[in-house]
């Protein structure tokens, strides 16, 4: 199988990804998006992993950390929205400014 | 395997962009889905058995229930021009570019490189043992760091 197809599909992804984070306003989605954008990341190494024969595993590994650090960081960030909409009844990021300059 | 890459591909593409222009919120969670799963599919034809079997458990199973937690108890507005905001067109430019060049970039940088899939799977028992030999250290580190966040996560979200 190609290489360039798996690069092309995580690219879009993260492509997908990007948009969603710029263009959403609800604070979920844009950790939805979040988390699609390190899937193709994951894809990417997981592909080279098998491309490269790795024997030593380097890219399936760096992938279960990645794994690991979504999954923290989807935590506080839930923790984040959750907060704010208790305390703003909004969950909308382009209401929540108060820390912009 | 080729075949079956490319329904896949196709499914993970659809959900993506259903993800990020559904008006339902809850069903943007579920088109998510459907885009992890085929990413774990595609980690079982390349090879990398236990890291489909974690994808499986840690996203599809918890991060999800935790996403749908987060959607519930925040109640959001429905409807496209609720959920969008005013940066739509620059943000379509935006991922549209970066799409485009780094595809015609990596299109051409691994021109005639082959993935042979045909070989056997990477077994779970090389992947622990580098895992807990050479990659001890960041291993241990990430537990560290993972407990820091989920209690952190807890006391943000505790009530006073």
């Amino acid at each position: 199988m190609p290489i360039q197809w798996v690069l092309l599909l995580s690219s879009f992804l993260f492509a997908v990804g990007i948009y969603g984070v710029l263009a959403r306003r609800n604070a979920v989605i844009v950790l939805m998006s979040i988390e699609v954008m390190l899937n193709a990341v994951i894809i990417n190494l997981v592909a080279f992993n098998a491309l490269l024969k790795e024997m030593q595993m380097i890219g399936q590994v760096f992938a279960l950390f990645i794994i690991t650090i979504a999954a923290a960081e989807l935590g506080v960030g839930l923790a984040i929205v959750i907060l704010v909409y208790r305390n703003r009844t909004t969950v909308s990021i382009d209401e929540v400014s108060l820390m912009k300059w | 395997m080729e075949v079956t890459f490319l329904i896949i591909a196709a499914v993970m593409s659809v959900g993506a962009v259903r993800l990020v222009t559904t008006k339902n919120l809850v069903h943007g969670a579920l088109y998510l889905v459907v885009t992890l799963f085929g990413s774990a599919v595609f980690f079982l034809i390349a090879l990398a058995e236990f890291v489909a079997w974690v994808q499986v458990l840690i996203y599809v199973g918890a991060v999800i229930v935790l996403l749908l937690f987060g959607l519930m108890l925040t109640r959001a507005p429905i409807g496209r021009t609720a959920l969008d905001n005013e940066n739509r067109g620059f943000a379509l430019l935006v991922s549209g570019g970066l799409f485009v060049v780094s595809s015609v970039v990596l299109w051409r940088a691994f021109d005639g490189k082959r993935i042979n899939l045909d070989t056997e799977l990477f077994s779970s028992a090389d992947l622990g043992t580098a895992l807990f030999t050479r990659f001890v250290l960041p291993f241990e580190i990430v537990s560290v760091l993972l407990l820091a966040a989920l209690v952190g996560a807890v006391i943000l979200a505790k009530k006073d």
